[in-house]
């Protein structure tokens, strides 16, 4: 075990994956020279070469229809989107091609490719560097979609994706690159994909939360200390969703505020809201509530405080969900 | 052709009533196999209207004249090249041993339509306009990363070049040097949008300096043309020497898809005048006076091609119907659980 910053977590992982198999390449732009723009990369290009680790044109949707080539000539490449609004483009490829194709071919090719991120705000940056695109992938098909909170599971997750038959999205909370330090297993180490981890136990209220939101949830449980005790479910992954362990929670606590940084509208929480209003209506003590971003454009970071889902509003919705 | 935007010549090969025929250099048993080609494709594109009309598949994008730029460039490949067709080249992979009834089956909507592009060396048929492009270049750079002697080659046509996804994956394939030929099908037309209002450039091929590659401009009518082009593209690419731009022109004589009328927007003089120069005739024209064909072959050939279609449809129809257990199986290897409950759930409910 060591001690590494998230980041440095997915460093280790894209390390100790691509000398695992000599089919993992990894494509992005400024990925190689540069060792990433948060040094995700960094040292890849030197151990494997340029051509495993490629200084790609800039070009996102180029980017990822190249790696639905590239999968077909029998690589495993992971592809690094520069900043989360950045990956927009790339949507397209996404939606018609990577989460299709192997339906379409009857299951005859498949596209082990993974797409990276890092995403979401809090980072006092210009404008589209902040978002938090996760339901757009989510809600495609043919795709899973995994969010780490701590380095052990930014490790984890992202060499099951790497190993994984179908196509993953991993988006990684910038705003704890370099904040979320924590033990990660050397060498192979993987987090399977679908398993949410419960942060902290509790008997009164869960909250849901994944990313960056996770620390938010902790210091709001600290906050509440005495007053309720709140069990803390991260998700990990989005999807395929851990159904299993958000009824398991609910069943113990009956209460649950679901804390999200994307806008409101159609965000994860509304899917998690509506799992538990099909399958464990009868557990719950009260509405499930919504902790989130706002349904307006992110703001310019002078603003942006206030549109980060803050602990005060965590524990506002707790308070609100215990006097029900 | 009249009104073409200028820029280079056309490469023509094939002769008519001022030039003589050109030779490419190709053998008589290869010529008459292009030619069998020719037949099947355009065979299969006039049949496919007649069962749309039949109401036996459904919505079809006729490829009518276009059928030299297909079957001269997957002569021009090797076997185990790549080729990576819009919907336009539906029936491309015929040539490549993929049954008719296949194709029509996609056609028809029946995953009876799928198949393995591994086993034929041909991509699954892309239907949003361009973004095949970057596939073409990824897997011709993959290829040739794991020192593989394979080329691949993208159709698309000229609406495509107006696309993100054309310039990116033109643009990766030249960076990298990947063996891609990017044969553009400018038939002129996109659905009822004219080359005019694609593009500023006098001609598309204008468009292979921009990524620093080179680009040749031919007649896309006259299958040898088309042939000796990309074959040197191929050879080229093969080399190690990087992409190249083909520009095939053509004339839409056809409708876009069964569903389109362009008597409202085409010049019918200039339709007229590409049905009379249509390919298949000029190349049979090119063997008459080679002495490579009569008509009591020619008819054997059409007769073939009209057996093969007759076949394909009768197995196609005979398909039983898809199990809808085909909706959830092989969208991704390792399926959610949610799959086999909504399957579950389907099968209690039934389809009254």
């Amino acid at each position: 075990m060591a001690e590494r910053f998230l980041v440095e977590a997915v460093n280790d992982a894209l390390h100790v994956e691509m000398e695992r198999d000599a089919d993992v390449m990894v494509i992005g732009e400024d990925v190689g020279r540069a060792g990433g723009v948060f040094r995700a990369t960094a040292g890849l290009r030197e151990r494997f070469g340029p051509d495993r680790c490629v200084d790609m044109p800039l070009a996102e949707a180029g980017l990822l229809g190249g790696a639905v080539g590239l999968c077909m000539a029998g690589w495993r490449p992971v592809c690094e989107m520069q900043y989360d609004a950045f990956s927009y483009p790339c949507l397209d490829q996404l939606i018609t091609h990577v989460g299709r194709y192997r339906w379409r071919t009857k299951g005859a090719l498949s596209f082990p490719l993974v797409v990276r991120m890092p995403y979401g705000g809090g980072v006092r940056a210009p404008e589209l560097h902040d978002d938090s695109p996760e339901t757009y992938y989510v809600h495609t098909p043919g795709v899973k979609v995994a969010i780490p909170s701590t380095p052990g599971d930014a490790k984890g997750l992202l060499a099951a994706a790497i190993r994984d038959p179908d196509p993953v999205v991993i988006l990684e909370p910038k705003l704890i690159y370099r904040t979320a330090r924590g033990e990660v297993p050397e060498g192979e180490h993987v987090v399977p994909l679908g398993r949410a981890r419960v942060a902290r136990e509790g008997t009164d209220v869960t909250l849901v939360a994944y990313g960056a939101m996770v620390p938010v949830a902790e210091r709001a449980a600290d906050a509440l200390e005495g007053e309720a005790s709140c069990e803390i479910l991260d998700l990990r992954t989005l999807k395929p969703l851990d159904e299993d362990a958000l009824l398991a929670s609910v069943r113990k606590t009956g209460r649950v505020v679901v804390v999200q940084e994307a806008p409101r509208t159609l965000g994860f929480a509304a899917e998690v809201a509506a799992v538990l209003a099909e399958r464990a209506i009868l557990d719950l003590h009260g509405p499930v509530l919504r902790v989130t971003g706002f349904d307006v454009p992110y703001p310019y970071w002078q603003l942006e405080d206030w549109y980060m889902p803050s602990p005060a509003r965590v524990v506002d919705a707790v308070r609100r969900l215990l006097s029900f | 052709m009249t009104e073409l935007a200028a820029g280079q010549p056309l490469s023509r090969v094939i002769g008519d009533e001022t030039t003589a025929d050109g030779d490419i250099g190709l053998a008589d048993e290869e010529l008459l196999a292009l030619h069998r080609s020719l037949v099947l494709l355009r065979t299969y594109d006039e049949r496919s209207i007649v069962y749309h009309r039949q109401g036996r598949i459904g919505t079809y994008a006729v490829y009518w004249g276009h059928e030299a730029i297909q079957a001269g460039a997957v002569h021009a490949l090797d076997p185990e090249d790549w080729m990576f067709p819009s919907y336009r080249e539906s029936a491309v992979g015929l040539l490549r041993g993929i049954p008719p009834a296949t194709v029509l089956s996609w056609w028809r909507g029946h995953p009876a339509g799928w198949w393995n592009p591994a086993d034929y060396g041909v991509a699954s048929i892309c239907v949003p306009i361009a973004t095949q492009v970057p596939h073409a270049a990824g897997f011709a750079w993959g290829s040739m990363l794991r020192g593989e002697d394979r080329v691949a080659l993208v159709f698309f046509g000229d609406g495509a070049t107006s696309e993100g996804a054309f310039h990116e994956g033109a643009n990766l394939a030249a960076v990298k040097r990947a063996p891609l030929v990017l044969l553009c099908n400018n038939n002129q037309w996109a659905i009822s949008t004219p080359l005019a209002d694609q593009t500023a450039a006098a001609a598309l091929v204008d468009k292979a300096a921009g990524y620093g590659i080179p680009g040749a401009r031919v007649d896309g009518t006259d299958v040898l043309a088309v042939h000796d082009a990309v074959r040197r593209a191929a050879a080229r690419a093969r080399a190690g020497d990087g992409p190249a731009f083909i520009e095939a022109v053509t004339y839409r004589a056809a409708p876009h898809a069964t569903a389109d009328d362009p008597s409202v927007y085409v010049d019918p003089v200039q339709v007229e005048e590409a049905r009379r120069n249509e390919c298949v005739g000029r190349f049979e024209g090119y063997l008459r006076r080679r002495g490579l064909l009569d008509d009591e072959y020619a008819q054997s050939v059409r007769d073939e091609a009209l057996r093969a279609m007759r076949e394909g449809i009768t197995a196609a129809e005979a398909e039983p119907p898809a199990d809808l257990a085909l909706l959830f199986e092989h969208a991704l290897v390792d399926p959610p659980s949610s799959y086999a409950d909504d399957l579950a759930e389907l099968r209690r409910i039934g389809d009254g």
